[in-house]
């Protein structure tokens, strides 16, 4: 996979398919990003769990934190990484003893590692980084829309008015690639530089 | 699914719109609303804390006004873009949000008088100082560099001259120094001319002009290209800080690279309060509904324009970067191959007074202080838009007392060659 710059269909097959997503370092203080992820994420639907050694014996919004990857307990379909680029590496190595392996690791906005994303892909999984599960839906969906956001996407179809709760079809037409043209290029210059 | 990217003029019809999900319509409803219901307490708390997607009021977003800013970031190729109420507004917001009192921002000398004036007296009043640089003289944005400088601001194609401005060659001068480059594309439209393919990290526009293109609607709009990162050197505390005003929110950290707009929304339209009314943005979004259709127009008839105008004998000289032998044609060609806009300026060998009697007698040029509109234009800048400059200013950007500047509209060519025909003729 080419990490400078998704396919929308790529990012829309994954948000399509998993179930269960695993948040490593998810915070329950509401004004952190793994927050605003994880409760949007909840609420579109998606079988949230936790993971946060810090808070074993409370919830976030209800689900039970979990202290580690291994111990979930359950198979997962997406691992969602929310910890800086240099922390990354255990987190993937950890995901790659669980049994069945996840079929995505997914690394939260400003995290890179390129070499742990290499050892992620060679046993098959899917890795997407530097992006926000949320903001992908939200795109994909338009329903980010109301921020002025470019969603990248068109549609001439009625879609029916989101509810709470609601799964949003993320089948529209892609107006180009995951992200515009010059903001990839400026990602792209930033990786090559740090 | 089709794999093929829809090309300028789709986005300028689609980007942004779908069917009303309750009624159905097509065209894209006019919110007319200040107010939006929550769902429920938690709802209400999730839209406040910047964690869901959703309305609250329309000082902070309105769904027309959306519409007007996915689609205007779509056709500049942004992330993200928040409309405002006028172009001015557009620059108070963004610069609010990169600089602090005793801060500096580089303008170049040839742009808009209004923005001159803004710069000069307003923004001194915030303690935002503005440092001015030649755009025929890259070298001179390199020497007005300090560490206090916070930004660079351009305009593509600049009024009232119509002069091309070297967005590559002063984007390199930005990051050289660390700072965005703003582009004002007011008179190119993203039809004419994408700065952020050249280099541009925020694109600003008075919508009042070639976008919604009827001179019916004020508006403004910010473009967030997604390109700066913000978080280097604690430099612009308003992105990359935690903000008090959202207990502790770091918005580039969680809005990644359409940070910038967010917080021209959040910190810059919610607290300052220059709302678009959802009706203009309506009127707007119309307009740019037939901008490919209307830019070529507008060019091919400005072309035609100037072209006779320098072949007339009363006419001492014409600037338009369109015509071969202009100053600015090699730029041109370079950064606005469809045609280099509609705004341009000529000077009368019979001086100020030529220009008056010009003005008096033409009859289907409207003599008032507008560009970018269906119906042509005209005005002794001097006298009016730029009468707040020194005669030495004036000169320098373009404004001469000479001059005369037009806007050129999508009448018939023959007709507006005919009406400056009579009023210079006698
Ligand atoms: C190039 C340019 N920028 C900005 C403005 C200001 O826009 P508004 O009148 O919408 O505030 C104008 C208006 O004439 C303009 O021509």
């Amino acid at each position: 996979m080419n990490h400078d710059a998704y396919p929308d269909n790529y990012i829309r097959g994954i948000l399509n398919s998993v179930k269960s997503i695993a948040m490593v370092g998810a915070s329950p203080v509401n004004v952190r990003p793994s927050y605003f992820a994880f409760k949007y994420l909840a609420q579109r639907g998606y079988d949230m769990i936790p993971i946060n050694p810090g808070h074993v014996g409370k919830d976030l919004l209800g689900k039970p934190f979990v202290a580690s990857l291994s111990d979930i307990g359950r198979p997962v379909d997406m691992i969602d990484i929310f910890r800086n680029s240099s922390h990354i590496m255990p987190v993937v190595e950890e995901a790659l003893t669980l049994d069945p392996l996840p079929k995505v690791i997914w690394m939260q906005l400003g995290a890179r590692d390129d070499a742990a994303a290499a050892k992620a892909e060679s046993v098959g999984i899917k890795v997407v980084m530097n992006r926000c599960p949320k903001i992908e839906y939200g795109r994909l969906s338009s329903e980010i829309s109301w921020m002025g956001v470019n969603s990248r996407t068109l549609s001439s179809k009625r879609a029916p008015a989101p509810t709470q709760g609601m799964r949003l079809s993320l089948n529209r037409m892609s107006v180009g690639g995951g992200d515009t043209a010059a903001s990839d290029r400026a990602a792209k210059n930033k990786t090559e530089q740090s | 699914m089709s794999d093929r990217p829809p090309g300028f003029s789709t986005l300028a019809v689609h980007a942004g719109a779908q069917p009303d999900p309750t009624t159905g319509a097509r065209a894209t409803p006019i919110y007319q609303t200040t107010s939006f219901v929550f769902n429920d307490a938690d709802h209400a708390a999730s839209l406040f804390g910047l964690q869901a997607f959703g309305n609250i009021y329309t000082r902070i977003g309105n769904p027309t006004n959306a519409v007007l800013e996915e689609r205007v970031a779509a056709l500049e190729g942004g992330t993200a873009a928040l409309a405002v109420a006028s172009g001015h507004a557009a620059q108070v917001v963004i610069l609010q949000q990169l600089l602090q009192p005793g801060d500096e921002f580089i303008a170049a000398r040839k742009l808009y008088g209004g923005s001159i004036n803004q710069f000069t007296h307003a923004f001194k009043s915030f303690g935002w100082n503005v440092v001015w640089a030649d755009p025929d003289d890259i070298s001179s944005f390199e020497r007005a560099v300090t560490p206090r400088t916070k930004a660079i601001f351009i305009e593509s194609i600049a009024n009232p001259a119509g002069s091309i401005t070297d967005i590559e060659a002063i984007s390199t001068v930005a990051r050289k120094a660390g700072v965005p480059l703003i582009v004002d594309n007011t008179l190119a439209s993203p039809y004419l001319i994408r700065p952020i393919d050249h280099g541009a990290d925020i694109v600003v526009h008075s919508l009042t002009k070639f976008l919604g293109g009827h001179g019916n609607s004020l508006g403004g709009i910010i473009v967030d290209a997604g390109t700066f990162d913000w978080s280097t050197g604690g430099k612009y505390p308003m992105l990359s800080e935690p903000r008090p005003e959202y207990h502790g929110i770091r918005l580039q950290e969680t809005f990644g690279n359409f940070a910038f707009a967010i917080a021209c929304r959040v910190l810059g339209l919610r607290d300052l309060g220059p709302a678009l009314s959802p009706f203009n943005a309506f009127m707007i979004l119309t307009g740019i509904e037939t901008l490919p259709l209307r830019m070529q127009k507008h060019c091919e008839n400005a072309k035609a324009v100037a072209e006779f105008l320098a072949g007339h004998p009363a006419v001492a000289s014409v600037s338009y970067a369109g015509l071969p032998s202009d100053k600015y044609n090699q730029l041109a060609r370079k950064y606005a191959p469809k045609g280099a806009g509609a705004v341009f300026t000529f000077s009368l060998k019979g001086g100020y007074d030529a220009g008056v009697n010009l003005v008096s007698k033409l009859q289907l040029f409207s003599h008032l202080a507008n560009v970018g509109d269906t119906r042509s234009l005209v005005i002794h800048p001097a006298s009016t838009t730029h009468s707040q400059l020194d005669d030495a200013a004036k000169v320098k950007s373009g404004a001469g007392p000479d001059v005369v500047r037009l806007s050129i509209g999508i009448e018939d060519k023959e007709d507006l060659i005919a009406d400056l025909e009579q009023a210079l003729g006698a």
